[in-house]
């Protein structure tokens, strides 16, 4: 019994001795144990209330508070007066019937969102509890996160949690990243690396120096996120507050009119006004918005919930809404769709030399060099030649580089270079966007390296699943070069790009494409299709406020990122998009079925009890079953 | 100042809204939030009156849910 609080226990308590009790009264009522008229009727209801202030006291006292306070139109009240409407009607039975019943339901729906909502706390438990300090002598103290202080170095023992970021400095091994990314592969770290709060260290001692306090670092940051993001609501729950906010009081007059009009009309009022008193305490008890104004924003908080489990950060319910409805998403290239650094991406030999001698005489003569491309060379030549044979190292800025290796003169560059250089290179060189650069040995060419950003592995099928998931256009935006961006284009299969563009250009192309969705939807701001911005988040504040929802990626650790975006993605990986889109969906998709379902019972329910079809045993289930039902549907979203 | 409160016994989504409603209402106060959810209070108010603001909204919680409890 573990699983209920005390005061659910209390509850449940009082529910189950009501119920035998009102189980008892109904037979002893249908078997005709009271006599129908006098005194025996008093006696049943005496009985009668019993089990009623058993399981109600507690609705009872608040609706007299809430008279005190002003409070009315609120669920105890209406409750109240339609169950002491009932007894005034002589339905015992069925005045008992709601106030159990929907007792049931607060109990049960209570009990839900308590489990949904710890089921989300537990998912963002990558708070930290303690941290183990190690003082000048070497003597460790456990403290309070909140202690820590810039510059203190921390102990942090295999299988616990990193209390703050810091950098390590001393000891080397894994730490597990999956709580803050959802990526499942754990991070190698060692001496002098960076290391994030949240992350749970792997099999060995690490010791970190502090580099931020625990207010600023990035679990406070997150925790401090996800708890706000319900606070931005969407439009969805905003429309169900205002339909709450109108709902119950249009009712109530409803059945005030409900209860008094049609006996004054028909004449007849002292002989049917019972009947139509009773159909008015049915209109009450079907009166409250409980099915929505809980299921809703439990749907939505589930879906944020879903997106931070895959490592994505929503930062409200309004984005979340945003993100099912993206038409367009505009992407940065450099950073999001590419490595953002350069890779050797080919190397070409001429006649009488293989690739490996043309990289290994190219990087010879870029040791030197702290040009990017230099460092791709370097980088990819496995076997180079020994640093004590290489010597005049001569650079030209902007142009190339000769060395000599043993007895061999190399030159490595562009074209221009060459030419002043005085080698001739063949015709037939690479074709591939990127940046060529030649290699000569001895004053004659040996061949082509061709140096470009290479696009990120798994980001064309993610564009695909991005298509898929129903993103109509996919635009790519690059300061680069035409040939490049149409050669990144092809390879990522993306039909749309703009190159050449300033941070300027960015804002201006976004906006044009803001344009054209506002001409397609008939000049309507409020139906167009959404524009979503992906970017590496630092240099792109200005596009990602223009854009519908920016999307920051590879932002852990980037408080820059993590300000300016509305949705951010832990690590870089493209793939989470499409995943992000497909919970929001179904968050919305989730919400309507509420919306629809209730809102159809309740009407029903409310025409067939104006009707006297519908009886209070019918309003009940309108009432607590309807939001049963919503509340299930809604925690669908916590079990993906 | 802004600052959170946490929340005990807030029973009825419908309730933290009406809180909500009624604390956004008191002088001072730049922006409140109720968070049925995460069981949380948000009050943004100015410096000066902030401890009355605080205690304003106590009052305006128990007045809607006399069961529900600020931890402060």
């Amino acid at each position: 019994m573990d699983r209920f609080t005390k005061k659910q226990k209390k509850e449940l308590k009082r529910i189950g001795i009501a119920f035998v009790l009102f189980v008892a009264m109904m037979i002893a009522e249908h078997t005709g144990v009271f006599p129908e008229e006098g005194a025996g009727r008093w006696l049943m209801l005496a009985l009668y209330l019993v089990p009623y202030f058993i399981v109600g006291q507690d609705v009872v006292r608040k609706c007299f508070i809430g008279i005190k306070n002003r409070q009315l139109f609120d669920e105890s009240f209406l409750m109240t007066v339609a169950t002491v409407g009932a007894f005034g009607c002589g339905e015992f039975g069925e005045a008992v019937a709601v106030m159990l019943f929907y007792q049931i339901g607060e109990f049960f729906q209570g009990y839900a969102v308590g489990k949904s909502r710890g089921a989300i706390t537990d998912l963002m438990s990558i708070a930290p509890d303690f941290a183990n300090r190690e003082s000048e002598d070497g003597s460790v103290e456990t403290i309070d996160p909140d202690d820590i202080e810039v510059g203190d170095i921390l102990v942090i023992k295999p299988g616990e949690k990193i209390p703050t970021d810091g950098t390590v400095t001393e000891g080397s091994g894994l730490v597990n990243t999956s709580a803050l990314t959802g990526e499942s592969v754990p991070r190698p770290v060692s001496e002098g690396s960076q290391v994030i709060s949240g992350c749970i260290n792997g099999e060995s001692l690490l010791k970190i120096r502090a580099e931020k306090e625990y207010d600023d670092c990035t679990v406070s940051q997150i925790l401090e996120l996800v708890e706000e993001a319900s606070s931005k609501k969407s439009v969805t729950e905003n429309f169900i507050t205002r339909f709450a906010h109108y709902y119950t009081p249009a009712v109530v007059i409803a059945a005030v009119i409900l209860a008094f009009v049609p006996p004054l009309l028909s004449g007849h009022f002292a002989a049917e006004f019972g009947d139509w008193v009773l159909r008015a305490c049915t209109f009450l008890v079907i009166s409250c918005p409980c099915a929505l104004v809980i299921s809703v924003p439990l749907a939505f908080f589930g879906g944020i919930g879903a997106a931070s489990r895959n490592g994505v950060l929503v930062k409200g319910s309004n984005y979340l809404e945003l993100m099912a409805n993206i038409d367009t998403l505009v992407s940065d290239k450099t950073g999001t769709l590419t490595e953002g650094k350069f890779k050797v991406a080919m190397v070409e030999a001429a006649e009488g030399y293989d690739t490996n001698e043309v990289l290994r005489y190219a990087a010879a003569a870029e040791t030197g060099s702290t040009h990017p491309i230099a460092a791709a060379i370097c980088e990819a030549c496995e076997d180079p030649i020994a640093q004590s044979k290489i010597k005049d190292l001569l650079v030209t800025p902007g142009k190339g580089v000769t060395a000599s290796a043993g007895r061999e003169r190399i030159t490595v560059g562009n074209r221009s270079f060459f030419e002043t250089e005085g080698i001739e290179i063949p015709e037939a060189a690479a074709d591939i966007a990127g940046t060529d650069c030649f290699v000569g040995k001895n004053g004659k060419y040996i061949g082509t390296i061709v140096v470009a950003d290479a696009p990120k592995a798994g980001a064309k099928e993610a564009i695909s699943e991005i298509k898929k998931a129903g993103v109509k256009n996919v635009v790519m935006l690059t300061g680069d070069s035409e040939d490049v961006a149409s050669s990144v284009a092809a390879s990522l299969g993306i039909t749309d790009w703009r190159s050449g563009l300033l941070p300027q250009d960015k804002v201006k192309a976004v906006e044009e494409i803001l344009e054209r969705l506002r001409a397609q939807a008939g000049n309507g701001d409020r139906k167009r299709g959404r524009v979503a911005f992906a970017g590496d988040g630092i240099n792109d504040a200005p596009v990602l406020s223009v854009s519908d929802v920016g999307i920051a990626m590879g932002s852990l650790g980037s408080d820059a990122a993590i300000e300016a975006a509305d949705v951010v993605i832990m690590d870089d990986d493209l793939k989470r998009i499409p995943k992000v889109i497909a919970v929001a969906r179904k968050t919305l998709g989730i919400s309507k079925q509420n919306i629809v379902f209730a809102l159809f019972v309740k009407f029903l329910c409310l025409a067939l009890g104006a009707a006297g079809i519908a009886n209070m045993w019918v309003a009940v289930f309108a009432d607590v079953g309807v939001a049963v039902i919503c509340i299930l549907n809604s925690m669908r979203m916590l079990s993906r | 100042m802004k600052k959170k409160f946490k929340l005990i016994d807030l029973d009825c989504a419908n309730c933290a809204a009406k809180m909500e409603e009624a604390i956004k209402k008191l002088d001072g106060v730049n922006d409140a939030s109720v968070s049925f959810m995460t069981q949380k209070m948000m009050i943004d108010a100015d410096d000066a009156v902030f401890d009355q603001v605080v205690q304003e909204a106590v009052k305006c919680i128990a007045k809607v849910e006399p069961d529900c409890q600020v931890v402060l």
